[in-house]
């Protein structure tokens, strides 16, 4: 990796700041525009994920009790407001379709990543402006392609957001909208990661020096390779299925099918298995494109809040290419109960098991840089350390399911679906939060309402945590995940009052919500006005008008120093010290 | 400092709970949720013991770091007059918490592997031999006849209910006609996906009479969440008693 930074700018002027509407606000090339665009679309979709997700555990709390009013907006799934088990399996199916492809992906790849990236290497946009927004108004059409999906006859797709196959080949239509617009999707994603690798390796303002980057713009690089090197092998096997559906293709379905008692005639030497090992070689690395941003947010905002330097920036950087490398070859975990070689089960878990390794670097570094800081607790920082809480329970609880006898208990429970909500919420959503409430000024010049920041953080962090630990409790008693009824087992009856419990948090939860959902509105005519560096941070996007004019910076900034470099000891009581600040003048003169 | 406080209350009910964990002796104490169902298969304990192995460790790490963590924030909160301590880390820091995590996975991932070598890859002698198939949603369970064979014409069928004696190991044979399930048995820490088109082996044994469910585990479809069958764990008479007259039923 080339240590010198190359130089090369947009010419000033390559796209003129639009005056009309349509250019100014919806087919904007600007990528700031373009990632407030994503911001909006990804908060929507996140309203949209949490309802299904309500619907889900409404039922798992009062099974079968009638909801009045969803009888007359959903009256096939949902007549006279009981749930049908059939539109039960969409709604899971539907929430965490939603929640990966729709609203955590954008929100950190597409909103942070754009608006954050070209600002913070000191460039004047994207590299391939254009093609950004194609990325966004392709995204889109996926959105309105799941959404409609509902209103199909037979309902949304209902076989889990992995579509195992043999199921997924056979479910109704729905199935088959799910498979486009992920597809349609998966373009969207594959030219935002071309851009984004191109921009950083390419548009880096000079003396911008690969380590001089801010760890987001690492985090989102590494992303952006694994999602360019991914998302190619889900859309092959989607393409796949969609054969299998629609042209009576086998890739999935072997010899002998009889679907309820009628032979399928056109199926024959295909493997159900196939689809699984290529559906989670994308799929592990999938979970790293949605944790690795939120680490690389937690690192940017870890230093600013403790005024101190991140600790150990290279390990930072190493750690994240070593998830991301070791990310590859520990798709089989998914599969210890599939009917995959033993042996191969060994090798998957000892490959698993060291993955642990740089995430627990990672955690360490991050108290490292807690330890002798001098930390405010503003609502940024507060996301960011319960992102630091939480991924610890998402990453600890991990290690059961990669130990392959216990994994033979908890698989397929409960237990599972408490380390995937750790990680991607308590993760993720959290990490997201965090940029949220840090780069607002940044993006709108004024400060969301910090009280209101910090009751909406309370209630979160409370909530989330009695909706989702006691997943942890159900998965040990041995409830499976994906059920509709589970109060018909002698062995989980006992377990009611504690869904109860846990859907009347998420109430809360939700609740709590629209507090974030109106500060951030309120706050765009309300908010605190800012300069433009309210939180004294040292990397480029501090150091220009909040928010930033066309093209970012009226000259492209210069790079003297790594940027997390705080409470320098030469710089006295200045406890910043921005990236594009040249030498001090006695400095020079000492050099000179 | 010369004032003791005495031991908070909710400390003392965590190392009891703790400790509870650690002992399964003492396990009963503790309400049925935060225990692992009740284990009836030879090789469960096992499986049992590698789980709370793992939540001690991953416990006391959890604890380490959030303990560490709020230290850290109240400790090193901001106060006017002092400033943060300028470093950028220290490589053998980095080195020792890169080599101790190393080692605690590898060592765990040893121990794991010898009870999965023991549970999934090697089969027992003197088992006895059923054929699960499975479809949507029933779990269709064939038995071998009086000639000791499967697949011959004495097999017997049931639909849902698994029978078979206490202390010998049985050797289940999985099938699925349709869709992916999952053949899994809670309180035998048995779980093991029916995939069509393939043949999987597995085994268990049981270590006392009873009744439990089997359920499947996998999404299948719109009965997924009713896919429930039975076992009865029965002594050698009983369920030769048990086989003989449902041959006799379905022959009649």
């Amino acid at each position: 990796m080339s240590t010198i930074a190359v130089a090369r700018e947009l010419p000033p002027g390559v796209h003129p700041e639009p005056t009309s509407f349509w250019r100014k606000y919806i087919f904007s090339l600007d990528h700031k525009v373009i990632g407030k665009q994503y911001l909006f679309y990804s908060l929507s979709m996140l309203v949209v994920g949490g309802l299904l997700a309500t619907l889900v555990r409404w039922q798992l709390a009062w099974p079968g009790r009638p909801i009045g009013f969803m009888g007359k907006l959903a009256p096939e799934g949902m007549p006279n407001g009981v749930m049908l088990p059939e539109f039960y399996n969409s709604l899971f199916t539907m929430h965490a379709t939603i929640m990966i492809f729709f609203a955590i992906m954008p929100i950190l790849i597409g909103a942070f990543g754009n608006f954050v990236v070209p600002l913070q290497i000191g460039a004047r946009d994207m590299a391939f402006p254009w093609l950004n927004m194609f990325s966004f108004w392709t995204a889109v059409p996926a959105a309105v392609i799941i959404i409609w999906s509902f209103f199909v006859t037979g309902g949304a797709a209902q076989s889990g957001w992995t579509s195992y196959a043999p199921l997924s080949a056979i479910m109704p239509k729905g199935q088959t909208l799910w498979l486009i617009s992920l597809l349609v999707l998966g373009i969207s994603s594959l030219l935002t990661a071309v851009n984004i690798i191109t921009t950083i390796i390419n548009l880096r303002a000079p003396g911008m020096t690969f380590f001089r980057l801010p760890l987001t713009v690492w985090a989102l690089f590494i992303t952006a390779i694994l999602l360019l090197l991914a998302l190619p092998v889900l859309s092959g096997a989607m393409i796949m299925l969609l054969f299998d559906r629609l042209l009576g293709t086998t890739f999935f379905l072997p010899k002998g099918l009889i679907i309820s008692g009628q032979p399928l005639t056109n199926a024959g030497g295909g493997q159900a298995l196939l689809w699984q090992h290529l559906f989670w070689f994308f799929g592990h690395p999938e979970v790293y494109i949605m944790i690795l941003p939120a680490m690389g947010i937690t690192s940017e905002i870890l230093p600013v809040f403790s005024r101190k330097p991140i600790f150990g920036y290279r390990a930072m950087a190493y750690s994240i290419m070593g998830i991301a490398g070791l990310g590859w070859i520990v798709w089989g975990h998914h599969m210890f109960m599939s009917g995959m070689n033993p042996i191969l089960g060994t090798t998957f878990m000892i490959s698993t098991m060291v993955i642990a390794v740089p995430s627990a670097i990672k955690v360490f570094n991050w108290l490292g840089t807690l330890w002798g800081g001098s930390i405010r607790f503003t609502t940024p920082m507060l996301n960011a350390l319960a992102f630091v809480s939480m991924f610890v329970i998402g990453g600890l609880s991990g290690i059961f399911m990669a130990s392959t006898p216990v994994d033979i208990f908890i698989h397929d429970t409960y237990f599972i679906v408490g380390h995937i909500h750790y990680v991607l919420f308590g993760g993720s959503l959290f990490g997201a939060f965090a940029g949220l409430y840090f780069w607002y000024p940044k993006m709108f010049g004024r400060k969301m309402s910090e009280r209101w920041g910090k009751i909406h953080f309370t209630l979160t962090f409370i909530a989330y945590n009695c909706v989702f630990f006691p997943m942890h409790f159900l998965g040990m008693r041995g409830m499976q995940r994906r059920i509709y009824d589970y109060t018909q087992y002698a062995h989980l009856k006992g377990l009611q009052p504690m869904n109860q419990f846990m859907t009347i948090s998420l109430f809360v939860l939700g609740a709590a919500q629209v507090i974030l959902v109106l500060n951030f509105f309120l706050s765009m005519r309300r908010g605190e006005r800012v300069g433009p560096n309210p939180w004294k941070a040292n990397t480029l996007e501090w150091q220009t008008a909040s928010p930033p004019p066309h093209e970012n910076f009226a000259e492209i900034p210069t790079i003297y120093r790594g940027p997390y470099e705080y409470s320098a000891p030469e710089r006295g009581a200045d406890d910043h010290w921005p990236q594009n600040e040249p030498p001090s003048q006695r400095a020079v003169t000492a050099h000179g | 400092m010369t004032r003791v406080t005495p031991p908070a209350r909710g400390v003392r009910i965590g190392f009891a709970a703790l400790a509870a964990v650690a002992f399964p002796s003492l396990a009963s104490a503790l309400p049925f949720w935060l225990r692992l169902p009740e284990n009836v298969s030879t090789f469960g304990g096992k499986i049992d013991s590698l789980f709370y192995l793992i939540l001690w460790i991953t416990g006391a790490i959890f604890v380490l770091v959030e303990v560490l963590l709020i230290y850290f924030l109240i400790r090193y909160r901001h106060r006017e007059g002092r400033p943060a301590h300028y470093t950028h880390g220290s490589n053998r820091l980095e080195v020792i918490w890169t080599i101790v995590p190393a080692i605690i996975c590898v060592v765990l991932a040893l121990l794991s592997r010898r009870s999965w070598a023991e549970i999934k890859q090697n089969m027992p002698q003197g088992a006895m031999n059923v054929e699960i198939t499975a479809e949507q949603f029933a779990w269709n369970i064939r038995y071998p006849g009086p000639d000791g064979k499967l697949e011959t014409a004495d097999d017997v069928v049931t639909l849902n209910q698994l029978h078979f004696p206490v202390g010998r190991p049985l050797i289940v044979t999985l099938h699925s006609k349709d869709v992916i399930h999952s053949f899994f048995l809670p309180e035998f820490r048995v779980k093991q996906d029916a995939v069509p088109g393939m043949t999987t082996r597995i085994w268990l044994e049981a270590t006392r009479v009873g009744h439990w469910e089997i359920v499947c585990a996998e999404l299948c479809g719109l009965g997924h969440y009713r896919m429930k069958g039975f076992v009865t764990v029965e002594t050698p008479e009983e369920f030769d008693r048990w086989l003989a007259e449902t041959a006799r039923e379905a022959s009649s």
